[in-house]
């Protein structure tokens, strides 16, 4: 009806009669395109382009790969070289020292300087004293300078103490019990000398010397002195480091600076930052391989399973079930053994080997699982019907649709390998010491979490960083590739 | 359905004695045996206790003894806890790190869950950055340090109010139970937070999910009933077994926070060769992890209706 | 839910001290592997052991070897004799009597009950006879005579047997008791009979264990404890350390990372030598370069445990080792360390690489091939083990190559000789300098290395056949001297435990062997 009423409206106009239109000429129209074709791959590229977040994660990726690669040529410090003089230092340590001359054994103990007036005493009178109420320790001194190659401490003897007790404190004490490290004892009472070489840092630390009875018990009477110990290196020991030009000499007591250490040293005096680069190669490596590999894997085994069905279905699945069930340090070891890695040898091929074989059961199930979902969708039954083939329908189908996860699973895979290379370590796979790898310097810092915490953090820092270029990556590549998403952006 | 169930159930069976005798053979292909200790022993003593607990027969024979005794049910005497049988020690056990650990995913199926929704309908809004750093974190952060952060928070806390809020470590009330699920979650709850942001962004841009919203439902209902389920598939097919890795890798958690579960077994077993111990527990896990895939694959036909397998 | 209420009652937070009702908790480290004490010697048994049972003797609050069960005793060069004093009794009201202690020594030498400590019985009597399943079990040479008097005969003169009597090896077992639970005997709380100053009341396994005072206990007056309560199963030191600090436990040992905090918070820090020393072994055996004497004198000079002990290990209480046997020991008249000091000599690069050349010309070869380092089970292990193949690779230019094995694979490699370097220790199993010294005796299954010298087993068997203890102690001087000259071994530390007590109480026993730490004679702090 609506249409009657408007064809009469329009043939009443005036200006439509009939010799008013004229046959058009035929024209060839091709289709114009507004912009360029583009394939499945160069459309998915543009878009990761625009995604700002992703190509952030690229720049940070290839960061990562020049750090790995170019660093050590710019950084060129040998990472295993041990330096006890500057053991778990943290970044912006105090790092001048005074040179000192090479240690040696302290020397005899010279006759007390003041008269002791207990040995002028009558014997009977000391032995009559309890050792509680004689006179307190006193004169207690530094012998030289105290500096990090040792801290000498001389004292006065005191009638009825059978040994001393010597102490080191960050706080000054309050009372007994309150002294601190017990540093050891001096053996005798006739020992009132005590030479300190455990762990010397620079610093205030605070001496406490405590009498002690025959039966080693503690008396009352303890003394403590305040103590400014500082850096100190021998000559030999600059020149080893490099810190003077070989052939020159410096004054005992002038001072030198240690070398410069960015990021601080680990528990044995070797540089962080060398450290780092070189557990960047091991773990970058291990962690994109390994799971690139294990996931490729899964892919692989879980759509075949996911798209054929049926009882092959079945029995891949429960293989996978298997898999995933035994114990994975048992295997790991049996493997170790089986790929003859003789000791101290770094196994790195036969690890991922090893993680591979043992990891790949979640991807495929996962896989599998979307596999299931996607294969009752309404436009693989078209494609079927239009002539393809299996390999086509999984492969331009349905992997794009599984995309995702696949990518979840894959960035999640890789601080996971990079923790498990960490732990397999330790029972002697992965790589060897001295060689370092992220994952083992984070176990290492665990340890000295509260006290030198740089040891901890730059390892997992390095693992946060790689962790998140990737899942921005990840994210990115999901976006791009996802076909449905293509005219929302 | 039932028919189907009894088929998987037998299917389950023959895994597990896969997994058994695969074990089995690992076990004594590794150097080393579980009554070598710090200080040698004399050959005599060696052979006295060699008798004893039969590991003097040949392979085979050990092997179908082990096999005769597990079908009864018995998984034998530990040796390094020379009073208790294996049984035992899973039955005292398994509830508490069964607790322990469904508690764990109970935290990160929720939160992953909802976690994963929000990021996806808030993408790249600040909600979105948030939880993403904060799974960042969850991910890239090895267990043991958020443990370690973790007891050491509780006890500044209890130290800063006087009081013990939560304890620190043990086991036996609820308050227990809090912290270490917690952390043994996180790193799971991560893992599905991502899972279900991926799956939910496919859904939303889904042209169904536009129909329902042309259509003009309300957005609650889209969310619960299409947008959910459909999302959710892959954080079930990967919550199954992640019960039964959680229920394992609760080792360090149960370390740090001193609670009497069975992973420090499994690992420890590992680390002392201790054969009965190794087996009982990989066939108890095994049969575990195998039913938890079966509940699994049952869901599944239950969520996504196209997806009943035969 | 049976699993919470598994370890029930441990969830009240408990102070670590209860002085109302004198009650301790404390944290263990794992569930005690064999409470059956005629099996088992390792440490966490021993401390459950030692405060609910006791032997003949005991050690007092010093250290002191004091009576036990037995009031009187006498030890002459052909056996002992032992009398069981009228008011030692058993959990359940029965006087322990001396059958006890001929049933349960009979159980250990027993090749039926395989117990892997068999042999520290062999002093006594026909005891390595029966072991091996010679003869039989009732000829060991102990004999109850009534039910008072215990006789027992060696098989040459034995020192150091009243040390052993406190051992929990040692402890009686009554045969009726051991009879009624029908093989489950020390599987449960129920199943155990204890004679010692606590009772274990309750033992839920990996879980909770808790001791009471014992009522029948003779020396009970002497006991201030009603309760150890040990709730907490646990291994890792910063749990341990976390829960001191919230005042859930009485006791924490302190791991070297907590020391600066531990310093701040105040605490009092203890230092206790555990008696174990830690030393490098060589292989000795043929065709390995550390069996050439001059390639292990010059590893001798490269390294030197003081610089190991004060800037690798860092713990204060560690002794940087200067010998096999370690500081605590007794001598004739004084400590056997200071009758026979360590020797004392110079770390000298020069004479190390001196040395190392020696033994290239020896070994015909030009350069050393690389060096297997078999390394120790603990974290503090692998430091060390960094350490040497740093400073070996820096003084004398050698090749070191890390071996890191777990604890059963290292073993098996061990006993099997596959080494050429690895780091080990030992802990006493007596108070006698003798089980340090057969250490590196020919044949000793302990001599992983298989150094053999008839120099050094003529030392040993005259420690082994004297008893003057002035000999004693000269064959030890002379042990001593032969491993430096030797090389034998490269003495590393003297392992020293830091500690920590709640200070509401006083009195906790650390101890080298035997029940450690030991809180039988704790007293509480008066308010």
């Amino acid at each position: 009806m609506a249409d009657q009423q408007v064809s009469a409206s329009i043939l009443s106009d005036p200006a439509l009669q009939l010799g008013a239109f004229e046959p058009m000429k035929s024209e060839l129209r091709v289709q114009t395109l507004t912009r360029p074709s583009l394939s499945y791959w160069q459309d998915a590229w543009q878009r990761l382009k625009a995604n700002k977040r992703a190509i952030l994660s690229l720049y940070i990726i290839i960061a990562m790969l020049l750090f790995t690669l170019l660093g050590p040529m710019v950084w060129r410090v040998d990472p295993a070289e041990q330096d006890l003089l500057q053991v778990s230092s943290a970044p912006g340590a105090e790092r001048s020292a005074i040179i000192v001359a090479p240690y040696s054994a302290w020397g005899i103990l010279e006759a007390p300087k003041s008269a002791d007036m207990q040995s002028n005493q009558a014997p009977a009178h000391s032995d009559t004293l309890a050792p509680s109420e004689a006179a307190n320790i006193t004169g207690l001194q530094l012998a030289e300078t105290a500096t990090t190659q040792q801290v000498r401490l001389e004292w006065q003897s005191m009638a009825g103490a059978a040994d001393f007790a010597v102490y080191r404190n960050l706080v000054k004490p309050t009372g007994p019990g309150t002294f601190g490290l017990p540093l050891g004892t001096t053996g005798s009472g006739e020992v009132r000398r005590y030479e300190d070489l455990l762990d010397l840092r620079p610093g205030r630390f605070f001496y406490s010397v405590v009498a002690m009875d025959t039966t080693g018990g503690e008396l009352p009477q303890s003394i403590t002195l305040q103590v400014k110990v500082v850096n100190a290196i021998t000559l030999e020991e600059a020149a080893d480091r490099q810190l003077i030009k070989p052939g020159e000499t410096r004054e005992l007591g002038s001072q030198v600076n240690f070398a410069l250490h960015p990021m601080g040293t680990d528990y044995l005096g070797r540089d962080m930052l060398a450290r780092l680069m070189q557990g960047a190669r091991v773990s970058l490596f291990i962690g994109i391989a390994a799971p690139v590999l294990f996931v490729l894997f899964g892919i692989v085994y879980g759509s075949v399973a996911g798209f054929i069905g049926g009882r092959a279905d079945q029995l891949m699945m429960r293989f996978a079930d298997f898999v995933v069930a035994l114990p994975f340090l048992l295997f790991m070891i049996l493997f170790k053994i089986a790929f003859g890695i003789g000791p101290g040898e770094s196994g790195i091929i036969p690890l991922i080997v090893a993680m591979v074989i043992l990891l790949w059961p979640a991807t495929a199930r996962l896989v599998r699982g979307q596999i299931l979902q996607v294969r009752e969708e309404a436009y693989v039954n078209a494609a079927r019907l239009l002539g393809a083939k299996t390999g086509y329908l999984v492969l331009r189908h349905m992997i794009p649709n599984t995309m995702g996860v696949i990518l979840v699973t894959l960035t999640f895979a890789i601080p996971s390998a990079i923790f498990t290379e960490a732990f397999l370590s330790f029972i002697g796979m992965g790589v060897a010491a001295p060689t370092a790898s992220w994952g083992s310097m984070s176990n290492d810092g665990i340890k000295s979490m509260l006290t030198h915490p740089h040891e901890l953090f730059f390892p997992a820092l390095m693992i946060s960083i790689t962790v998140l270029a990737f899942n921005l990556l990840g994210d990115g590549l999901r976006d791009a590739l996802d076909a449905k998403m293509r005219s929302r952006e | 359905m039932l028919s189907y169930t009894l088929k998987r159930l037998i299917q389950g069976l023959i895994t597990v004695w896969f997994i058994a005798t695969a074990t089995f053979l690992a076990m004594h292909a590794v150097p080393g045996d579980p009554l070598s200790g710090a200080k040698a022993m004399t050959p005599e003593i060696r052979q006295n206790l060699e008798e004893k607990y039969g590991l003097d027969k040949p392979m085979s024979e050990q092997y179908l003894i082990y096999m005769g005794n597990l079908a009864r049910g018995d998984l034998g005497i530990s040796f390094t806890q020379k009073n208790r049988e294996v049984n035992d020690i899973i039955r005292e056990h398994f509830p508490v790190s069964a607790t322990l650990g469904i508690m764990a995913v109970v935290f990160a199926g929720l939160g992953g869950t909802l976690f994963g929704a929000l990021t996806a309908l808030y993408r790249n809004k600040w909600p979105d950055t948030v939880i993403m750093i904060v799974v960042i974190l969850g991910i890239s952060v090895p267990s043991f340090v958020f443990a370690a952060f973790a007891q050491l928070a509780m006890v500044k806390i209890n130290g800063a109010i006087g009081f013990s809020l939560l304890p620190v470590a043990g086991w036996g009330s609820v308050s227990h139970i809090i912290m270490p699920a917690l952390v043994l979650g996180l790193g799971t709850m991560a893992y599905l937070t991502r899972l279900m942001r991926s799956s939910m962004l496919e859904i939303i841009s889904s042209d169904y999910i536009r129909t329902a919203n042309a259509k003009g439902l309300p957005p609650t209902r889209i969310f619960l009933k299409h947008e959910m389920r459909n999302a959710v598939m892959p954080v079930v097919t990967v919550l199954g077994p992640a019960i039964a890795a959680i229920t394992t890798g609760s080792f360090v958690v149960e370390l740090v926070f001193a609670i009497p579960g069975l992973g420090r077994y499994f690992v420890q077993a590992v680390q002392q060769l201790d054969y009965t111990v190794i087996m009982g527990t990989t066939v108890f896990f095994g049969a575990f992890l195998v039913l938890m895939v079966i509940l699994v694959d049952l869901l599944y036909g239950f969520i996504d209706p196209r997806v009943r397998v035969s | 839910m049976t699993a919470l209420s598994m370890a029930s009652g441990s969830t009240a937070l408990k102070a670590g001290v209860d002085a109302e009702s004198r009650t301790i908790t404390v944290s263990i480290d794992t569930e005690p592997p064999q409470l059956d004490g005629s099996m088992t010697a390792d440490s966490i048994s021993a401390f459950v052991l030692g405060h609910v049972m006791e032997g003949l003797l005991r050690k007092d609050e010093n250290n002191q070897l004091v009576a036990g069960v037995a009031d009187r005793w006498d030890i002459t060069e052909s056996g002992a004799t032992f009398w069981i004093r009228k008011d030692a009794f058993w959990s359940d009201g029965k006087p322990v009597t001396a059958h006890d202690f001929v049933f349960a020594w009979r159980k250990v030498v027993d090749p039926a009950s395989a117990s892997e400590y068999a042999n520290i019985m062999s002093p006594i009597l026909n005891a390595d006879k029966i072991n091996s399943g010679k003869i039989p079990v009732a000829t060991l040479g102990v004999q109850a005579v009534g039910d008072r008097e215990l006789r027992v005969q060696f098989v040459k003169p034995v020192p150091y047997f009243d040390q052993l009597m406190a051992f929990n090896i040692f402890y009686p077992i009554r045969e009726d008791f051991f009879n009624s639970t029908n093989g489950r005997y020390a599987s449960s709380a129920d199943t155990l009979l204890y004679n010692g100053p606590f009772k274990m009341t309750k033992w839920v396994h990996g879980a909770h264990i808790r001791m009471e005072k014992n009522p029948l206990y003779w020396d009970r007056d002497i006991v201030e404890v009603s309760a150890i309560d040990i709730p907490y199963f646990t291994t890792d030191p910063s749990a341990r350390i976390n829960l001191f600090r919230d005042r859930q436990i009485a006791l924490t040992p302190i791991a070297q990372e907590n020391l600066e905090e531990a310093q701040l918070l105040g605490w009092n820090i203890k230092s206790f030598v555990d008696g174990t020393v830690y030393y490098i072994e060589f292989n000795h055996r043929d065709g390995r370069i550390t069996k050439n004497r001059n390639f292990r004198k010059a590893l001798q000079y490269a390294l030197n445990s003081k610089i190991e002990v004060n800037k690798v290990i860092k713990i204060p209480g560690y002794r940087p080792g200067k010998s096999l046997f370690p500081i605590w020991l007794d001598g004739a008249n004084d400590k056997l360390r200071k009758e026979y000091p360590a020797i004392e000599f110079i770390h000298d690069q020069a004479k190390a690489r001196e040395y190392l050349e020696a033994a290239k010309k020896e070994l015909g070869l030009k350069t050393i091939p690389p060096i297997m380092l078999l390394s120790g089970d603990s974290p503090l292990s692998n430091k060390v083990a960094e350490y040497y193949q740093d400073t070996l690779k820096r003084q004398l230019g050698l090749e070191v190559r890390i071996d890191s094995q777990i604890f059963k694979q290292r073993l098996a490699k061990m006993l099997a000789g596959d080494f050429d370097i690895v780091m080990t220790g030992w802990g006493p199993d007596y108070a006698d300098p003798l089980t340090f010294g057969d250490l590196f005796m020919a044949g000793n299954v302990n001599n992983r290395g298989n150094y053999s010298s008839a120099a050094y087993d003529r030392q040993v068997r005259i420690a082994q056949n004297s008893t003057d203890p002035v000999i004693r102690a000269a064959a030890f001087g002379m042990l001593q001297q032969i491993i430096f000259d030797d090389a034998v071994i490269l003495p590393e530390y003297e392992r020293a435990q830091l500690y920590t007590v709640d200070p509401k109480i006083t009195g906790v026993v650390r101890r080298v062997i035997g029940a450690d730490p030991d809180f039988t004679y704790v007293k509480f702090a008066e308010e």
